[in-house]
């Protein structure tokens, strides 16, 4: 029975994975085009500059794959693996779930680990790292914003677990709806911890060095020596644009897990005679 | 009509599926090592970190999906 249901979760991610895929490549990869088209004409505005003071610019490092590969096939390949990798994490943690969660039923049980593999995996720890597009970034600070990143997704999982296990303790003292308060208070509080501890990725050391004290990595008006402005700061527009359809792809990632995954998995795990009799009686 | 666990149309959730036995945690340990890792490549190497050195093939294959997942990227 579990293989089977973490068959079905790799096979529903996989497939939830091309949905996000579909919508990325409609709507996210205009966005990403502007992005490096803006990245492109900042480093050719700071070449000039760098020329103008008598500093040879770098070379720009070759491209391995097109610009099309990576929209076409990069993207899809990642987000089909992505979802498959969230289906199986997704299956394990509802295999574990079965009956140790009173009396949820198995469909709404899916609904549940799906809403908190976003929330764990993803929309947390986006709170305080929100996703980037390509230009907004230092290459110098890649490893702490990647150790970063990683800590928090680890603590928010982390922290989830936890605080599912401290409700069901709760529960039995408190009744389930103040149980599930307390607990999640708990959860933000913990969280929020870490997130106060955690660096905004603008204020790590190299970054104070070369740029001053800004909050983020998202590029500023490039100045000439005498404080014109030649090349524009990155767009605020495209930068909502491209985290909200982040979140959107996220969302539809998820709500496909939870939503296929329900259905397969209470005919998996509901007797015949149990089904027909319900159907019977239109449950 | 309530749905206690006597009547025909609930289904039986009051035992775990799975309980602590070798064959389950190695099964359910192995689908989580190998979607971390699946992870792992997507989202961190040749960025972060990196196995196979200085190379950037699989950092620049999975580039757009790594920068819409929310992973930190260049
Ligand atoms: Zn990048």
């Amino acid at each position: 029975m579990e293989k089977k249901l973490i068959g079905r979760g790799v096979l529903v991610g996989a497939g939830s994975g091309l949905l996000a895929f579909v919508f990325a490549r409609i709507f996210a990869e205009p966005i990403i085009s502007k992005a490096i088209a803006y990245e492109s004409g900042r480093d050719a505005a700071q070449a000039l500059l760098d020329r103008a003071s008598g500093i040879t610019p770098e070379a720009a490092g070759s491209e391995i794959f097109s610009r099309t590969i990576q929209a076409d096939i990069g993207l899809g390949v990642g987000l089909i693996l992505l979802g498959a990798a969230m289906g199986a994490l997704f299956a394990v943690a509802y295999v574990i779930c079965l009956g140790r969660t009173g009396r949820v039923r198995p469909r709404q049980l899916s609904l549940l680990v799906a809403t908190g593999g976003f929330l764990g995996m993803f929309l947390v720890p986006f709170i305080k790292y929100p996703a980037n597009p390509p230009s907004i970034g230092h290459e110098d600070t890649i490893q702490q914003r990647g150790a970063l990143y990683l800590i928090l997704v680890f603590c928010s999982v982390l922290f989830l677990v936890l605080a599912v296990m401290l409700g069901q303790r709760l529960g039995k003292r408190f009744g389930n709806w103040n149980a599930s308060l307390l607990a999640g208070a708990a959860y933000v509080v913990a969280v929020g911890i870490v997130m106060v501890i955690e660096p905004s990725l603008g204020h790590l050391h190299n970054n104070i060095a070369e740029y001053g004290r800004h909050a983020t990595e998202t590029p500023l008006p490039l100045r000439d020596p005498h404080g014109q402005i030649v090349y524009p700061g990155f767009s605020a527009d495209l930068l909502f644009s491209f985290r909200f359809y982040s979140v959107a792809a996220q969302l539809i990632l998820w709500a496909a897990i939870g939503l296929v995954f329900a259905p397969l998995a209470e005919r998996l795990l509901t007797p015949d005679e149990v089904r027909s009799r319900r159907e019977a009686v239109g449950v | 009509m309530s749905l206690s666990s006597a009547s025909p149309l609930a289904v039986p959730l009051s035992t775990p599926l799975v309980t602590v036995q070798v064959r389950t945690v190695l099964l359910l340990a192995g689908t989580a090592f190998l979607a971390l890792l699946a992870y792992y490549f997507i989202g961190v190497d040749e960025g972060a970190m990196s196995v196979f050195g200085k190379s950037t093939m699989i950092h620049e294959f999975f580039h757009d999906g790594r920068h819409f997942a929310g992973f930190p990227c260049h």
